[in-house]
């Protein structure tokens, strides 16, 4: 079996990562920051460890602000529907993941004003037509750092610049180069990072991240959940703290262990190996498609702009049916169809009919490569 | 010999406590918060309390703000 599926999420995963999850459960059982015994006291140190490492790794200001979420998608909702009320003005771009579409088109319903900027049908973003959107009274600018479809990477850089002369805030969706890209929050001037466990840092699911920059206040936020955090339990009222007021209830202890491992793996490994390995897979996945007739590639076709994600299409040929042939003729697993981003399909102008998705990983060898892409050549044949 | 107790506003505040003071060399236990200074399911920091002042410094070398400081004669 050949998994190429790593950008829904990374399989397998480093043993250290179960082991640490493991000795979570066995060795860290109490609840984190609600008793005060012993086991209470060595998931709390376990917890806080883990917020040390995670803003050691992406750069944020504090540990105390990497807020523990279920998910990117989770901490996405927590920072939009945290920040903008009726009223609010928000740009995003047309490549982005219904993790950001669905929430800010339902804050439209709701009042918000938001402007889709058209992206290239290579699925880059023009910072031409990024400057004149992003006007005096924006207030968020949401960009995925990189296409969950075509791979390509946005310039968050310039976008952050462009964001902070606006006096807006920059939200970036981190889901697809958490773990494969290395990340520094604040030279890059993110204001909010949002990255799910599970993908690129290697962790189990149920396990995400929000961290917060030192450009956004705890104040102009508002909780997405309020709940018991096991501090100022006499009061009935959310408290203004970070993290507590944005981690309500119980954290995900063994998947915040899992998530730590797996980061601790990327740095062993080193974050720039890491982004080579996956320019090389890159290199060699469109080369190998681009030889195959009949295969149309999606996005940059630069390995070096984009991740090692690369989306394509067959002419007269049913995604769903090759992604199928795949799986049960040569056991290659890919992702198939509109991938959560009807937006995104849209500027590559593959919907809806959408596209075959080859996404691999740390794990992923050459060998692995160069055999799907021999089963996609015989596919294609016939 | 007598302690201090030092309460912190969250748990994730009182770990950072407890390393910032820890790097300082000072010598600290995590108890269950005393119920008489505060309502918190939490923990607290138990120090030397002839050590109160530098620990003081200390903390707020670090950067970590403390909710409050106390004598505490229990154990």
């Amino acid at each position: 079996m050949i998994y190429l599926d790593n950008a829904a999420t990374s399989w397998p995963k480093p043993p250290s990562v179960l082991k640490a999850m493991k000795e979570a459960l066995e060795r860290a059982g109490g609840n984190p920051g609600r008793s005060g015994h012993q086991l209470s006291v060595a998931a709390a140190r376990l917890v806080y460890g883990a917020r040390e490492e995670v803003a050691e790794f992406f750069g944020c200001p504090d540990p105390l602000r990497v807020i523990f979420t279920l998910n990117a998608t989770h901490a996405i909702n927590q920072a939009i529907y945290g920040l903008l009320k009726p009223g609010d003005s928000v740009v995003t771009s047309a490549l982005e993941h219904n993790a950001v579409m669905r929430p800010l088109r339902n804050l439209e319903s709701r009042g918000v004003k938001i402007t889709v900027l058209k992206c290239a049908a290579d699925g880059t973003l023009d910072l031409k037509t990024l400057a004149p959107a992003v006007k005096k009274g924006t207030k968020l600018v949401v960009l995925t750092h990189a296409s969950n479809v075509s791979g390509t990477i946005l310039p968050v850089v310039e976008a952050a610049q462009i964001a902070h002369r606006a006096g807006a805030k920059l939200l970036v969706d981190a889901a697809q180069t958490a773990g494969h890209l290395p990340i520094d929050m604040q030279t890059i001037g993110i204001d909010l990072l949002a990255f799910t466990g599970h993908k690129g840092p290697l962790g189990p699911t149920g396990i995400g991240c929000l961290l917060i920059g030192d450009g956004i206040k705890p104040e102009e936020m508002a909780p997405l959940m309020y709940g018991g955090t096991g501090s100022q339990s006499d009061k009935e009222i959310q408290p203004e703290f970070l993290p507590d007021k944005f981690e309500s209830g119980t954290p995900n202890l063994a998947g915040i262990a899992g998530l730590r491992a797996g980061l601790r793996f990327l740095k062993r490994k080193g974050m720039n190996e890491i982004t080579a390995l996956g320019v090389r897979q890159t290199q060699q996945l469109i080369e190998g498609l681009a030889a195959i007739k009949g295969v149309n590639i999606q996005g940059v076709k630069n390995p070096l702009q984009q991740v090692a994600i690369v989306s394509f299409t067959i002419n007269g040929k049913t995604v769903s049916d090759i992604g199928h042939r795949l799986d049960t003729e040569y056991g290659i697993l890919t992702r198939v169809g509109l991938h959560c981003a009807p937006a995104a399909h849209r500027t590559l102008g593959t919907f809806p009919g959408g596209t075959i998705r080859l996404a691999p990983g740390v794990f992923t060898s050459g060998d692995d490569i160069a055999a799907a892409l021999n089963a996609i050549r015989k596919v294609c044949a016939r | 010999m007598s302690f201090g107790v030092a309460l912190f506003h969250t748990t994730a505040m009182t770990m950072k406590a407890e390393k910032a003071l820890a790097r300082e060399g000072f010598s600290t236990t995590l108890i269950p918060t005393p119920r008489q200074f505060s309502s918190d399911c939490g923990i607290a920091l138990r120090f030397s309390w002839a050590h109160r002042e530098n620990v003081r410094a200390a903390l707020e070398k670090a950067g970590v703000e403390i909710a409050a400081i106390h004598e505490f004669t229990g154990r």
